[in-house]
């Protein structure tokens, strides 16, 4: 016939040479898959070095001259300062246990994101680099030296893995990807090479508060427009306290509550909250427009700008003069707070350790770096019947809990939010056992890799979650996928438009708010979206009885 | 009627030989894991295509009901279209479904109903390759939308039900990339 | 592909006959038996040694523990105390778990759905009960040969060379008689798992794709380990107590080297000394690091108890009253506090010309 390709060909036509080893099949940086590279002002901001307009696509990525001696210094520094490091570069057996757990793996089927090849692209440097048996033995034993093909092979996978630490579970050392790719990432940025959806939220984080570059006026404007939101559901004014000196507790929340949906609902439900807790037991809670960010995009960066995007949190507890600090429904930011902010800019001597004033409860477990995670804080006001919860206001919702990374595998909080979703909602379904508590699959978009850009990847690698989603929506008619995370509430409502339309996603203190009866409320006929509540033309006559 | 009474007797054989070949489009260990992994929790694409090509099979070998044949297929491409291929690519493994067919009745052939009843046959093929394609560019078109509608809108949801668009007018470079 | 098994394969051919060669004709009796052991025993413990100081050396900054269970919250939640200990008692716990028992690998539960939509779990054990027979009987085997180094035998290495021999096969024909001194299960179990985990890394393509030349030389040794050991006990049978002459005098530092024994002994020997001194410098060091992996050796409780980074250092910050400097004039404006006034223009004049310069 012609040249034309057959099905068959077309079918076997395969960019990755099947029998290659790995060192040998070089990568393509494609679309759909890579981030843009950060914006070079993004960079100055905040003192990075070679800032510099590039591209990733482009053959040139204009590297100072000696970025090979840069990149060796910076490998060997981090194997002096990082014990985790050093091992995880010389105790890897490659056994293969975690190959198949990478969500990416899973949803790419490229084989380059096996978490072990993922650190081999690291070690393949350092047993060249650091090791001289290793540079002898060269390919056969797994050694190369660092090249621009390899280099870009690092930036390529090193944004392709969300950090999530769900292959450290399985691995027999403990040897955590995510700790490779943070190393691995660190030394990129030496080079100026970082994402634009990483470095200007931390660019702008440094200067404004918030990833967002919200300035302390819009924040303000929007929580008095959701207090105005609240007034029209429920017939309650409530004005929140902002950067006000001498209250009993800090809020800090990820700005995405403050800004983006659905989180806002989130950022509602912590406002109904402290509202109730004010009426009924003058509880003195206050927000802050510096210290605006609970999330922290400079972990994605390097260990320094995390600590220096971290430091406001308890600059301004300081400054404010709270006794502790409360925190709110985010991912990362809780692996920052709980495994490394005490750490880096603590210790907390000017707070007390954390009690809660309305339970009496000591929450011994914060007790020095003195941050208390609000589903902590909440379940132990369920528990203690505190709240006035109705929870057939959430009987339209089947809900779900998608635990996240970073609060399951650096933290492990999963009775609290289980806890809260069981007392503030009827229907509660649990996806699988091994997607979920320490097995969690991540949302895909983890580790500042939510961009637009690379949406197929994001799709890919959220497909694991996805799917399991799918089974308890087709099971159980689940429609709510409930989650503590602000980079989840962001980019998990696109995972379902994709993969399993019908079902939307909430933070759980948005559920709290809806089931929390308000002191001198109005009969309520919508939830927190506006949305009507099931069956309430019938029952409004009953229950405007009651009121 | 014969060629349905000859693929039913094969239909085992000829689906395996279809899942096999269609995974061979992976690399070998991503191949492997796609065929090995059987707890469709930690392996999605293995799963949904097993249990959808024999779906798809089935319909064939009857008058396919589109609603049936959407769902089966679906879930299959909206994997691949967000895999690293070609719309081509992403869609052949329908089209290859005749080359298998042809090879395991190869010997009955000679006979012209048999001929007849394999062209009608293949037409279906055809047109469900058609089907696939629809359904390849749907989530495409999806992707796009998703990307075009990604952060910044959500962030600008927020931000108009707040009345604050006209005050912010100093734009987030972060938000202009999307 | 094959190359790094290839090659691997042989190394340890010419590790055989470099030892079999050197005592049958070369009459080096006295370097396979005396100094390349000695050697090779110098070299493992400085190297051990080294490697472990070495990784002590670096710095562990933060408690980056994987927790994989409920961490320790409020007092009616239960807390998981062995895979999320908050306390030391919990932490050494976890790491016998881990290290005796691979309690990681054995997390592989995987589900499946049978027939409609009923739920089952099954366990993916094969890798982890490979591992463990391999590393135990590769274990037992080591402390039965301590026969070998002690005069009189200590009454556990009889012991366990009972337990272990308890398992009698007895095939006796005239060419072949397994089971005349009993079978060691150990020593057979390890020449299985060994050969498990080698066909793994060639038929599993996953783990063939990320497997090294290095990933298969112990194996292959491990295998000529086995393998000579197996040989010398059930068929070439040889002079037991010539052998422990040699090593008692190894460990009595008064070595010498007696009549009669086989060259077999002499590549068994030759093979463990290539171990011993290969160790330090492989993968096979994963026996010390994972009591140094740092997701698993430290506790949980990193909000009650604040970890200390010995190099952590002050970096510059953004700070609250050059933020307030930037943005006093709108939070002003916006009715929110600020620590200090403006001093030269007034608030409500200044505001519409800062927004029109930002413009």
């Amino acid at each position: 016939m012609s040249d034309l390709p057959t099905p068959e060909e077309m079918l076997k036509v395969d960019h990755r040479p099947p029998s290659a080893g790995w060192m040998d099949s070089p990568v393509e940086i494609r679309k759909g898959i890579a981030c843009y590279a950060g914006n070079p002002k993004s960079l100055e901001a905040v003192g990075f070095p070679n800032p510099r307009t590039w591209s990733c696509f482009d053959e040139d990525w204009q590297l100072p001259e000696n970025w090979q001696e840069i990149l060796h210094e910076g490998f060997k520094e981090r194997l002096e300062r990082f014990r985790s490091f050093r091992v995880f570069m010389d105790i890897c057996v490659r056994c293969g246990a975690c190959a198949d757990k990478c969500h990416y793996f899973i949803g790419t089927g490229d084989p380059k994101n096996m978490p072990v090849l993922r650190a081999e692209l690291l070690r393949s440097v350092y047993r060249n680099d650091f090791s001289k048996i290793g540079k002898i033995l060269g390919k056969l034993n797994g050694a190369r030296p660092m090249t621009i093909d390899v280099l870009k092979e690092w930036w390529s996978y090193l944004f392709q893995c969300s950090e999530c630490r769900r292959c450290s579970v399985f691995c027999p050392y403990g040897i955590d990807t995510a700790e490779i790719t943070i190393m691995g990432r660190e030394l990129l940025n030496l080079l100026g090479l970082n994402i634009d959806w990483i470095i200007t939220p931390v660019a702008n984080c440094f200067r404004t508060g918030n990833h967002l570059g919200i300035q302390p006026h819009a924040y303000k404007d929007m929580l008095d427009f959701f207090a105005d939101e609240i007034e029209d559901i429920t017939g309650v004014r409530l004005e929140p306290q902002i950067n006000k000196k001498g209250a009993d507790i800090l809020f800090v929340t990820p700005s995405g509550d403050v800004f983006a949906d659905p989180g806002t609902y989130t950022c509602m439900g912590y406002m109904m909250l402290f509202h109730f807790l004010k009426e009924n037991y003058g509880f003195d809670i206050t927000w802050s427009t510096y210290a605006s960010e609970g999330g922290n995009f400079g972990f994605f960066t390097s260990h320094e700008m995390m600590k220096r995007l971290n430091a406001k949190m308890y600059a301004e507890a300081k400054r404010l003069g709270v006794k502790w600090i409360l925190g709110g429904e985010c991912g990362h930011m809780w692996r920052v707070i709980h495994q490394y902010m005490d750490t880096m800019n603590g210790p907390a001597d000017f707070l007390e350790e954390p009690v809660s004033p309305i339970t009496g409860t000591k929450f011994e477990n914060a007790k020095s770096t003195k941050m208390v995670h609000i589903t902590e804080f909440t379940s132990d006001l369920i528990k203690h019947g505190k709240l006035d919860l109705d929870p057939s206001r959430n009987d339209h919702l089947k809900v779900t809990f998608h635990d996240s990374c970073n609060t399951s595998r650096g933290m492990g909080i999963f009775e609290e939010p289980r806890y809260v979703i069981q007392n503030v909602c009827n229907h509660f379904y649990e996806m699988p056992r091994n997607t979920i508590r320490e097995s969690t699959f991540c949302c895909g978009s983890g580790s500042g890799l939510n961009a637009g850009e690379n949406m197929e990847l994001r799709m890919a690698g959220g497909l694991p979650r996805a799917n399991a989603v799918k089974y308890v929506h087709e099971k159980h008619g689940v429609n709510m996928l409930a989650c503590i995370c602000a980079i989840d509430r962001a980019v998990l409502p696109d995972l379902m438009d994709y993969w399993v339309p019908g079902v939307d996603v909430t933070g759980i203190h948005e559920m709290v708010a809806n089931a929390l009866n308000l002191p001198g409320q109005n009969e309520r006929d919508t939830d927190l979206r506006g949305e009507p509540l099931p069956g309430i033309e019938g029952q409004t006559e009953e229950e405007a009885d009651e009121g | 009627m014969r060629l349905k009474k000859l693929l039913e007797l094969r239909k085992r054989p000829i689906i395996d030989q279809w899942f096999e070949r269609v995974i061979k489009s992976y690399a070998p260990d991503t191949a492997q894991f796609i065929k090995n992994q059987k707890d469709p929790f930690s392996n999605p694409f293995g799963s949904v295509l097993s249990k959808g090509l024999a779906v798809l099979f089935d319909q064939l070998l009857t008058n396919p009901d589109s609603e049936t044949v959407k769902r089966s297929l679906d879930p299959i491409i909206r994997i691949r279209a967000v895999q690293d291929y070609s719309p081509s690519q992403a869609t052949a493994f329908i089209l290859i479904l005749k080359n298998i067919v042809r090879e395991n009745i190869k010997n009955e052939l000679q006979d012209s109903q048999t001929a007849n009843e394999l062209l009608q046959f293949e037409s279906k093929i055809d047109a469900l390759s058609l089907v696939a394609f629809d359904i390849y560019m749907a989530c495409k078109e999806k992707i796009y939308d998703l990307k075009t509608n990604t952060e910044r809108n959500k962030v600008y949801k927020a931000f108009e039900r707040a009345g604050l668009l006209t005050e912010t007018s100093e734009p987030d470079p972060g938000l202009q990339r999307s | 592909m094959n190359a790094k098994y290839i090659v691997s394969l042989l190394a340890v051919v010419v590790l055989f006959l470099l030892a079999y060669v050197g005592v049958e004709a070369a009459g080096l009796q006295v370097v396979f038996g005396i100094i390349i052991p000695y050697l090779a025993f110098v070299t493992f413990i400085t190297g051990f040694i080294y490697r472990i100081m070495d990784w002590s050396r670096s710095a562990v900054p933060f408690r980056i523990t994987t927790t994989a269970g409920q961490q320790k919250s409020l007092p009616w939640i239960t807390d998981d105390k062995v895979d999320c200990p908050s306390t030391s008692g919990g932490v050494v716990l976890r790491m016998i778990l881990e290290i005796a028992f691979f309690r990681s690998l054995f997390r592989n539960t995987r589900m499946k759905i049978k027939e409609g939509t009923k739920l089952s779990y099954q366990l993916e054990i094969f890798l982890w009960l490979g591992a463990l027979a391999f590393h135990w009987a590769f274990f037992t085997v080591l402390f039965r040969h301590l026969r070998f180094f002690t005069n009189p035998v200590p009454v556990v290495v009889q012991l366990v060379e009972n337990v272990d021999s308890f398992f009698r096969v007895e095939f006796l024909t005239d060419i072949i008689q397994i089971g005349v001194p009993g079978v060691y299960l150990s020593g057979l179990v390890l020449l299985l798992a060994v050969t498990y985990l080698f066909l793994r890394r060639i038929f599993v393509s996953n783990v063939k794709y990320i497997s090294l030349a290095s990933d298969y030389f112990p194996l292959f040794l491990i295998f000529g380990i086995a393998f000579t050991g197996v040989l010398m006990r059930y068929y070439a049978k040889i002079d037991v107590t010539a052998a422990k002459e040699l090593t008692m005098g190894l460990v009595s530092f008064r070595p010498t080297i007696p009549e009669g024994v086989s060259p077999i002994f002499y590549v068994h020997v030759f093979f463990v000394s290539i171990l011993l001194a290969y160790f330090p410098f492989s993968k096979l060091m994963h026996l010390g690091g994972i009591f140094l992996s740092p997701t698993r050796n430290m506790t949980t409780d990193t909000r009650a108890r604040r970890h200390v980074n010995p190099w952590n250092y002050p970096v510059k910050v953004h700070t609250y009253d050059e933020y307030e400097d930037e943005f006093r004039e709108k939070m002003i404006e916006a009715g929110l506090p600020v620590d200090r006034q403006p001093v030269d223009t007034q608030p409500a004049e200044a505001t519409p010309e800062e927004s029109e310069e930002k413009e």
